[in-house]
């Protein structure tokens, strides 16, 4: 079975959870001798690890010879300036930057250089929905050229790219649905997203979801038939010993982490009002928020105005070892999301045996029986759990010791078992003639 | 002849509401008094008031040849005093019709058997003289907190004065002994064992109801064959169960209140069995066998071991910390710390934080108010470092002060017995004056 995969990035070029997912799952596939997957994204960058997959960069995808007019080619797209609601699947950190340079694209037309190929930034810019298209169009020219029995295609930013695929082709196409607008946006979703992810998922002939919270929002809020739509887990890439708890914290005092994007959808504020209530019981406790994000200035003058700073402290965006390094270093690790379709960061926090709470309003709670987890607005529950957490020893015990545990039994190879099996299905659904479409 | 046992457990905890560590130091009350008294109401108009109702009727129209068990606990008794006195009264109803045994457990539904011996006696003497107010009887067999029983524990129950106690038939214990005879304790051979059919005990407590199950439905005269039909030299036949299982774990829909009806009669009428209650069936029966027990067994689930109350280590910590406390409350008199102590013991706090159920255990689940084994970790301990300060408050254990106060009782005690003794001799003078006037 081959399968051709529409992404948006892959290790190392990546900006959060989206392409090292992607990732996972691939080489979860590449254990199965008769699934073959080509990944497709809009730039490679060449350093990639191609040991399970073959890469393909659409902008290395030369269309001028594929007869594909530029006249139609600007009818065919409508360009939309990106508002600043949008945010696409945690990547955000970049678009966060970029956004805040003020950086402007005005180009109205389809580029091309020399070779009559289109140029892709691979980034999450201002010109993201131009991207979009732009990459549909590759895609038209990379099913016709390639030879596939499904096509796969990962989060919104890649359902255009599926759907070009399919309507090329006519092979069954799968939607994997990594995050919704409503995740990302809380609630005021962006109409032209919106669009696209829904366009994505009815011309799909199987959706995978990450989590049962994500499948419901996809069924009602979508209204996809639920039949057609399966929860795949995620899982977690295993770390080496020797990147774990590299550091050691250098104060005698209890640390209590709270590591993502500070932005709604994270729920930080609910984080610093729990600490402010532990704070009343116990003084030899540190709160620290690592990540940085556009309500990140509001979270400071909060923890002033609450009188904490002296033990509340914000590190800026984290990277690689750091994470690891902050992860050694801490006591309990919260994650109070407000919408969140999975959440892989409890799964580090665990693999670094942090005891760890999380927030029933993400998809990880669905699968993890040794994490606290709490209600995000339950600010009273969260402070309890985490003050227990600190002060009685066999509550973080049982979770360091069992917790690891569960963690490690969660394997790519599992989620790309599943998959497989969605692939069969969406073959065999258009085989029989019986598409939702 | 052989004999049929029946005893029922009568049992309801007191449950903590949300206790949040702000409230530590601040807030000295603990129980949900909402949930406590709705859940009382709910099961004792499902089950305990029609129940006994049901029961008093068949002792009456089986005129003595039905006979049968309670235990209650202390705290069972304290809600229904609280919330539901008219349970109370029918279960003295019960009392009065001479074919109802009261047996005897620890005041707390505790598993206080597990660390103190001292303090393991002082709860079953409160409990039975709580029974013994209520029902005018002393309690002559004992029965664990949920069966628990371990040599050791035999010893002591033993040296309490007890004749028997009841325990579960574990398979593992008996191997291929039967459970239907009266063994003796291995640490204390003049202690009788009555143990737990699990077999038959089950087929009514958990699968009555069940559909998939191959024997459903059970009728009363399936189920009395099914009982005469055992080897004939076998003696004594236990059936021991949650009196809930009557209208609350099976419902009253299953048809378990007709089958109840209906049992009495279709066991009387085969030939050779009786109803006999514990302590009958002590006295008529003679231990087979020794039975050893060196680690501690109980009823519960496939394992019947406590790694439902103490398997994990939240388990395990909540109860050390919780006994760390003995000393210093056995010197303290405050009766609001001491009621509280009570119900710190209550095995149910600790079912509440087992983690076993991630695997399997439904029945975890069903009677659990929390949503996870967590939860109930983190409420209880925060209620026990509230109870911890203010037992603080009230008693030092400086050892100083120990030994002071160990004084002050021993002068009292002395002066106590001064006075006596000069209230003895006026009265002597008197009495002699008189003697002299006369």
């Amino acid at each position: 079975m081959r399968v051709l995969m529409f992404g948006w990035e892959f290790p190392p070029h990546i900006s959060g959870g989206l392409g090292t997912a992607c990732y996972g799952l691939t080489k979860g596939l590449a254990t199965f001798d008769d699934v073959e997957v080509t990944f497709v994204v809009p730039k490679a960058y060449g350093d990639e690890d191609q040991s399970s997959i073959r890469l393909i960069g659409a902008g290395d995808v030369s269309i001028t010879r594929k007869n594909v007019k530029f006249e139609d080619l600007q009818r065919k797209i409508e360009y939309y300036e990106v508002e600043s609601g949008l945010i696409p699947y945690m990547g955000p950190e970049e678009f966060w930057q970029l956004k805040s340079l003020e950086h402007k694209d005005s180009s109205r037309y389809i580029e091309t250089d020399e070779m009559g190929k289109l140029t892709f930034s691979g980034k999450y810019g201002n010109d993201l929905l131009y991207e979009i298209y732009k990459y549909s169009l590759v895609a038209e020219v990379i099913a016709k050229e390639n030879d596939f029995d499904v096509i796969h295609a990962h989060d919104w930013l890649a359902y255009p790219a599926g759907i070009a695929a399919k309507k090329a082709t006519g092979k069954p196409l799968v939607v994997h649905v990594h995050a919704t607008d409503f995740d990302r946006s809380g609630g005021s979703v962006n109409p032209q997203v919106f669009a696209i992810e829904k366009e994505g998922m009815d011309c799909a002939d199987r959706v995978i979801t990450v989590s049962n919270l994500t499948r419901n929002i996809v069924i009602e809020k979508y209204g996809i038939a639920p039949e057609k739509v399966i929860t795949v887990y995620n899982a977690v890439e295993p770390v080496s010993s020797e990147l774990k708890n590299q550091m050691k914290k250098g104060v005698d005092e209890k640390i209590v982490t709270f590591l993502g994007r500070i932005t709604m959808q994270k729920g930080p504020e609910y984080f610093i009002e729990a600490a402010y209530q532990v704070l009343q019981k116990m003084d030899n406790v540190r709160f620290v928020m690592a990540g940085s994000g556009d309500m990140m200035n509001r979270m400071i003058k909060r923890a002033a105005r609450l009188g904490i700073s002296d033990h509340f402290h914000f590190t800026g965006f984290l990277q690689g070892d750091d994470v690891f390094n902050m992860f050694g270093m801490s006591d309990v690790y919260v994650m109070p999301s407000i919408s969140e379709p999975f959440g892989i960061s409890p799964l580090e926090a665990m693999q670094s045996n942090v005891p760890t709470i999380i927030s029933y309003q993400s998809g990880v709670s669905e699968i993890l029986n040794y994490a606290l987890k709490v209600d995000f607005w339950d600010v009273n529950a969260m402070a309890d759990a985490i003050y227990a957490l600190l002060n009685y020893p066999a509550l973080s015990q049982i979770l360091r010791k069992y917790g690891k545990e569960e963690v490690e039994s969660l394997q790519w190879k599992h989620s790309a078992q599943k998959t497989r099996e969605v692939y069969l299905e969406a073959i065999a659904s258009v085989e029989s003639g019986i598409t939702e479409n | 002849m052989k004999t049929v046992c029946l005893y029922f457990q009568v049992h309801q905890p007191f449950r903590y509401r949300r206790y949040r560590f702000f409230d530590i130091g601040n807030d000295h009350y603990y129980y949900d008094d909402y949930s406590n008294e709705a859940i009382l109401h709910k099961v004792s108009e499902k089950c305990y008031l029609p129940a006994n109702k049901l029961i008093l009727s068949l002792i009456k129209k089986h005129g003595g040849k039905f006979r049968v068990a309670f235990s209650l606990s202390g705290i069972a008794l304290e809600q229904f005093s609280l919330y539901a006195p008219e349970v109370i009264k029918s279960f003295q109803e019960l009392a009065k019709t001479g074919c109802v045994e009261f047996l005897s457990e620890t005041y707390s539904h505790s598993m206080v058997s597990m660390v103190d011996p001292e303090l393991f006696a002082k709860q079953v003497k409160m409990h039975d003289d709580l029974i013994e107010k209520y029902f005018g009887q002393r309690p002559t067999v004992f029965r664990n907190t949920e069966l628990i029983y371990s040599d050791e524990i035999g010893e002591q129950v033993a040296a309490m004065g007890f004749k028997a106690m009841l325990t579960e038939g574990a398979r593992h214990i008996l191997g291929w002994k039967s459970p239907n005879y009266i063994y003796c304790g291995a640490a204390a051979p003049q202690l009788k064992l009555l143990l737990r059919n699990y077999k038959l005990s089950d087929d009514v407590a958990f699968r009555f109801s069940n559909k998939g199950w191959n024997e459903y439905p059970l009728t009363a005269d399936k189920f009395a064959n099914w009982i005469a039909k055992i080897n004939q030299h076998e003696e004594i036949v236990n059936l021991f169960m949650d009196y809930e299982t009557l209208g609350e774990h099976q419902w009253k829909e299953s048809g378990i209140f007709d089958f109840m009806t209906k049992l009495p009669a279709a066991i009387i009428a085969k030939k050779g069995i009786s109803f006999r209650t514990p302590s009958e069936a002590a006295n008529k029966h003679n231990p087979i066998s020794v039975v050893s027990v060196p680690h501690p067994i109980s009823w519960a689930d496939e394992e019947r071991d406590l790694s439902a109350w103490l398997g994990n280590e939240m388990q395990k910590e909540a109860f050390d910390k919780l006994y760390s406390l003995k000393d210093q409350v056995a010197l303290c008199k405050d009766p609001d710390i001491l009621k509280d102590w009570n119900y710190l013991q209550i095995s149910d706090h600790f079912y509440y934080m087992c983690t076993k159920f991630f695997s399997d255990g439904e029945v975890h689940k069903y009677f659990n108010p929390y949503e996870n084994p967590y939860e109930a970790f983190i409420n209880y301990m925060n209620v026990l470092s509230d109870f911890h300060i203010r037992l603080d408050a009230k008693v030092t254990i400086d050892p100083v002060a120990i030994e002071l106060e160990r004084l002050r009782s021993l002068i009292d005690e002395k002066d106590k017995k001064i006075e006596e003794l000069e209230v003895k001799s006026a009265k002597k003078r008197t009495h002699k004056k008189v003697e002299k006037a006369g």
